[in-house]
């Protein structure tokens, strides 16, 4: 059986080789000919898609794999963009106070905003303090063993809680009216302009593609499959002699991080952040764009966002009242009809069952059950083979 | 012998029902115990206060001498003590191989599960059980394809793989065909030469296959009696509430 191994071997080298080579040419293609072939509009709104594929990404994470749906990634993301968004409002002579402060009388630079004027800090905390929240949010849920409805309604409770924290905080962080990136200046360049922008995006680009293989690595080998056991029998693994609570807490973390990127990202290439982005629906929309794509797959949740968001433009922008039922009954159809998303109808070979709604069916060349019977093919080896 | 297991005056009462009423239990290392009695004896409910599911209202129980009173599930699982569930309770969608090198981890800490890779010494667990399982020509497919006895035995195979000193095993024929039963019993004979094994079931036939020693007969939350297959078979007490009258056979 050695050398059927080293076959085995080299087809997977192989396979990693093309693969491989279809994601540098995937980078080069959306981060190099992308910019240059769109106008500076378009590319902008592509970079806040790719934005928030990332955040899909981490809730794929969680939800495809490990179970959890979180309905508050909002605050994560939200986190993220504040975090950049001061850093650029601090962007001023020595001594200046952002405009708004003045409004409502503030004098002095509240504390919380000092560490902001340094951009290490500034980039550290885009991700440490999104993930540190999940982390501590998700001690307290996974330690109490509160999962399944119980722990999306949670999450959605924080998420209430947060968005009128930061509502109702004008004299700390301008409340309702949220941040404007756009006329800020990020080393001496206009936020909004097409440098800056285009700089963003090609960052968005690679950050998205760091992150997938992130993703990827975390959910192959042992630390993934433990990742599917939780989903599946969490009591098992329990039994198994595996504390589940620092699993979850760590992969929680490591999503609430990722959405933290993805809303900095996001942030400067909108131009503003407002408690908005902590509304519901936004939250449970995230939700929408991986089951759309299918769980558990990644790739799917950054087709699923792409495919929803550009839907959206178009619609939106030629049929602005049908969007909405548009969503609607696009999470519908995923529910009842592709349970496993675009990818997992894919996967399964979904096609056949549309061919054979039209009367066509393939051609069967023996029972498949025998077909795919480990047993049946381990004989006819051995028969070929001696 | 050390007693690897002992039970003392246990209790469990869940509003006010007594599950458990206090046991007494004790069991040598090396033994393989048949655990036997009828629908709501609190077979189950013993299992899960020895496994930390459930916490003793009053009571102890000792583990190599060591309290496990509120110790978590998987530090009891760490300490030696494997439990196989009613119904099979594998990981479904992974492999039979990921199945069982899951359980062999011996580090189960986060981030050593995360970094570290696969030690050749636990492949080599693993390639072991799958043989000892007899599940050599499935190990790279995935167990929701198995059959309900290839799932019992790859269950089995995930409890020997943590390696622990005291198995314990609910009802593992149940559901399972005449033959398959037969081959879970001899699994069990075979794991019980080096483990220790509490195997609760309902099946006769199997009891008496595998019960070469002690049986112990619970009824209402506390034991009934103990003694040998033979013994127990002709006890009037556990004839009356569970075995009932042996039909009369010709001959005897």
């Amino acid at each position: 059986m050695g050398s059927k191994q080293e076959i085995e071997q080299k087809q997977r080298r192989k396979k990693q080789f093309a693969e491989m080579g279809i994601a540098i040419s995937l980078l080069i293609v959306l981060s190099v000919l992308l910019p240059a072939v769109l106008p500076a509009f378009q590319l902008r709104l592509a970079g806040r898609f790719f934005a928030l594929a990332i955040v899909a990404l981490g809730l794929d994470l969680i939800w495809g794999y490990t179970g959890l749906l979180s309905l508050g990634h909002g605050i994560f993301f939200a986190l993220g963009g504040y975090a950049l968004a001061m850093h650029l409002k601090l962007q001023l002579p020595e001594g200046q106070l952002p405009e708004f402060f003045t409004l409502y009388g503030v004098k002095e630079l509240p504390l919380f905003w000092q560490p902001f004027h340094s951009f290490p800090v500034t980039l550290l905390a885009i991700f440490a303090i999104p993930g540190i929240v999940a982390g501590l949010l998700g001690y307290l849920v996974f330690r109490n063993r509160i999962k399944g409805v119980y722990f999306s309604i949670l999450t959605q409770a924080a998420l209430l809680v947060f968005f009128n924290l930061f509502n109702g905080q004008q004299e700390l962080i301008n409340g309702t009216n949220g941040l404007k990136t756009d006329t800020e200046t990020i080393f001496g360049v206009l936020v909004s302009s097409d440098d800056a922008q285009k700089a963003f995006y090609v960052i968005t680009i690679i950050l998205l593609g760091l992150i997938y293989y992130l993703c990827r690595w975390l959910t192959s080998g042992r630390f993934g499959r433990l990742l599917v056991a939780i989903r599946d029998d969490e009591t098992r693994v329990r039994f198994s002699g595996y504390d589940p609570t620092g699993y979850k807490v760590l992969v929680f973390a490591i999503s609430g991080a990722i959405a933290g990127i993805a809303g900095a990202l996001y942030t400067a290439q909108t131009g503003i952040i407002t408690p908005s982005f902590m509304e519901v629906p936004f939250s449970i929309e995230m939700v929408i764009w991986v089951a759309v794509g299918g769980r558990a797959t990644l790739i799917g949740a950054i087709i699923g966002t792409l495919l929803v968001q550009l839907a959206r433009t178009f619609l939106s922008g030629n049929f602005p009242e049908v969007w909405l039922f548009f969503q609607g009954a696009l999470f519908l159809i995923v529910v009842t009809v592709l349970p496993d998303g675009i990818v997992g109808w894919v996967k399964n070979q979904g096609w056949k069952d549309v061919f054979a709604w039209f009367g066509y069916r393939p051609r069967v060349q023996t029972y498949p059950s025998l077909e795919q019977d480990l047993e049946v093919i381990k004989e006819k080896q051995d028969i070929l083979g001696e | 012998m050390e007693n690897i297991l002992e039970i003392e005056n246990l209790t469990v009462s869940f509003d006010g029902f007594k599950a458990l009423n206090n046991l007494n239990f004790r069991m040598n290392a090396g033994e393989l115990r048949v655990v036997i009695g009828p629908n709501g004896a609190g077979k189950t409910t013993f299992l899960d206060v020895i496994t930390g599911k459930v916490q003793p209202t009053s009571g102890c129980v000792l583990f190599k001498g060591r309290n496990l009173q509120n110790i978590p599930e998987f530090k009891i699982a760490r300490l030696g003590i494997g439990r196989k569930f009613q119904t099979p309770r594998v990981y479904l969608n992974l492999t039979v191989r990921e199945n069982l090198d899951l359980v062999c981890n011996r580090n189960k800490n986060v981030f050593s599960t995360l970094f570290s890779r696969p030690k050749s010494a636990e492949r080599r667990t693993v390639s072991g059980l799958i043989e000892t399982v007899g599940l050599e020509a499935k190990v790279d497919l995935s167990a929701s394809l198995l059959s309900h006895g290839e799932k019992q035995r790859l269950e089995i195979g995930m409890l020997v793989a943590q390696s622990p000193d005291l198995l314990l095993v609910d009802e593992p024929a149940a559901g399972l065909t005449d033959e398959e039963t037969e081959n879970v019993g001899a699994l069990l004979l075979a794991l019980a030469e080096s483990h220790s094994i509490i195997a609760i079931e309902h099946d006769m036939e199997f009891v008496r296959q595998i019960a070469n020693n002690q049986v112990t007969v619970l009824h209402q939350g506390s034991v009934l009696c103990e003694g040998t297959m033979d013994e127990v078979q002709n006890d009037e007490q556990v004839i009356e509430v569970y075995l009932g009258e042996a039909p009369p056979t010709p001959g005897e």
